[in-house]
């Protein structure tokens, strides 16, 4: 049985809207199954309800038809076990960088209960991941000290720090420019090594998607639907070089050419 | 003169300067003390004077700071409530602007008619004058949370309070300060007018009194005590704000601007 399951989901905005006009068909019959430890990435022109599918698997909204199970489980309301981050580093900004890793720590359980036992090992903990991702050492700064690339690394240390099963990536390298996005690649590539666990990306970057996935995803332009599925087999650790490969070249135009299919009524 | 220097300098050159202007329109026009007392009939009716001043100088302060904490309570409480939840907004926020719009001289004889006159009226009123900033700022503060903050807790399981505890709050810290600084000031306003209006003890019962009795250096002095009291809180919080907020100021010329008052 697959890990995630997203079985016919439409999602429409605004559903109890009296008027047609106001209410937004953002997917329509999505149907994706994820694997325990799958690095999925799904691309598609803006607006198409990539973004939707990652509120929909993380439970933050409940489909208007059809379901997603997760582990088993019917989503019904907020899954605990997902670690988010977005384009905007979201660190809050009167927290140094441990402490804003550090964050969850403060919510799920077990951890939340054990906080003033614990404080020294998750301490270490946070330490360990900032050091991961290339951090060591700025524990202490605080977020605005930070550029923007450094803020998305803290970012996706307060994503893992609570050992999540599934990681939600929603274009967390979007606003960034293209050399510390290639740098990220290559930390977000040794974190999922290093976890192993589920993680979904969201992006409108191909090279990204291609370099990252094991499987990826093309949806439509709304009303979002999953035109095509690649699966992605170029071995790892994957580099820099191999986006210059033919290989790797051939499927960033292969998935292209069908996202440029979508976009045509 | 370095700039740092020159910037703790500033507001007491502006003072020396309204000081100089004061009594060269007194000389320039030839006004009468009963009319229009100098600089330096004020500062000696205050010497003269320094023992009433006192006590109701003290007696004023302890007045509006009742009236203010009661506002810094009760807005904080209210503001919570009015940022969290998009229902309480649209249903109370209206009401609120409406009260605010209401002129709070005008209530202080219904105060007197619950109350009595004294000390009473004058908290009501200090009460009434303050809180609303603290409402508005601190509910802005709620309601302006990004979006994907929520999505972060929300996919931690956390609940209303955890967001409120942990976001809400220190994140509107800085609104909190910056409304503190105009209802302390506001405070004053309310106390000092519900003394006048229906005080037995107070500065604005001094000042009622020194006005009956063409007392107008007196009635001066006391507008001067009424003014170093507001600058004297204003620059406590200013302090605290400082303190407890130094992660939203940066470099120090990024502030965050309080609305309401």
């Amino acid at each position: 049985m697959p890990f995630i399951e997203l079985a016919n989901v439409d999602l429409v905005y605004g559903a109890a809207a009296q008027d047609a006009a106001s209410r937004t068909l953002a997917v329509s019959s999505a149907s994706l199954t994820i694997e325990h430890g799958e690095f999925l990435a799904i691309v598609g022109p803006s607006g198409c309800g990539k973004s939707t599918l990652l509120k929909l698997i993380s439970g933050l909204v409940r489909p208007s038809r059809g379901t997603v199970t997760v582990d088993g489980k019917e989503v019904l309301q907020p899954l605990k076990t997902v670690g988010m981050a977005f384009q905007n580093a979201t660190l809050l900004p009167w927290r140094n960088i441990r402490d804003n890793v550090m964050l969850p720590l403060e919510i799920v359980e077990p951890y939340r209960s054990r906080q003033k036992i614990d404080r020294d090992k998750h301490r270490e903990a946070a330490d360990v991941l900032l050091e991961k991702v290339g951090l060591s050492g700025f524990g202490d700064r605080m977020p605005w000290q930070l550029s923007g690339g450094m803020q998305q690394r803290a970012q996706l240390c307060r994503a893992l720090i609570h050992e999540p099963s599934i990681l939600l990536l929603d274009e967390p390298f979007a606003a960034l420019d293209t050399f510390t996005r290639e740098e990220l690649w290559a930390v977000l590539q040794d974190l999922w090594s290093f976890r192993k666990c589920t993680v979904i990306l969201v992006t409108h970057e191909l090279r990204e998607a291609v370099y990252l996935a094991q499987t990826v995803h093309v949806m439509s332009a709304r009303p979002g639907r999953i035109l095509k599925t690649s699966v992605i087999d170029i071995p790892r650790p994957r580099t820099l070089e191999c986006t210059f490969e033919p290989g790797f070249v051939d499927l960033v135009h292969d998935l292209r050419h069908h996202i440029s299919l979508g976009k045509q009524p | 003169m370095t700039p740092k220097l020159q910037e703790r300098l500033a507001p007491w050159v502006t003072t020396l300067v309204l000081i100089a202007a004061w009594w060269l329109f007194i000389r320039l026009f030839d006004i009468k003390s009963f009319i229009l007392p100098t600089p330096w009939e004020t500062l000696q009716a205050i010497y003269k004077f320094r023992y009433p001043l006192f006590v109701h100088g003290m007696s004023t302060l302890a007045t509006t700071l009742i009236g203010f904490v009661a506002a810094v309570v009760f807005g904080m409480a209210l503001g919570i409530l009015v940022g969290s939840s998009r229902l309480a907004y649209s249903g109370i926020y209206p009401l609120l602007i409406g009260f605010n719009s209401v002129p709070k001289a005008a209530l202080v004889p219904v105060f007197v008619i619950w109350f009595g006159a004294g000390t009473i009226p004058a908290v009501c009123t200090a009460f009434m004058l303050s809180f609303f900033p603290v409402v508005a700022n601190v509910a802005t503060a709620f309601a302006t949370i990004e979006p994907e903050l929520f999505e972060v807790m929300n996919s931690l399981g956390a609940t209303r309070w955890d967001i409120t505890r942990k976001i809400g709050i220190p994140r509107s810290l800085p609104f909190f300060f910056a409304s503190l600084k105009i209802s302390v000031t506001l405070a004053f306003v309310g106390s000092v007018i519900a003394e006048i209006v229906a005080g037995n003890s107070g500065i604005g019962n001094v000042m009622l009194v020194a006005s009956s009795n063409f007392n107008v250096p007196l009635v001066f002095a006391a507008l001067v005590v009424v003014g170093v009291l507001g600058v004297g809180m204003y620059a406590i919080f200013d302090f605290f704000e400082r303190r407890m907020t130094a992660w939203s100021i940066r470099g120090g010329d990024a502030q965050v601007q309080a609305i309401g008052g």
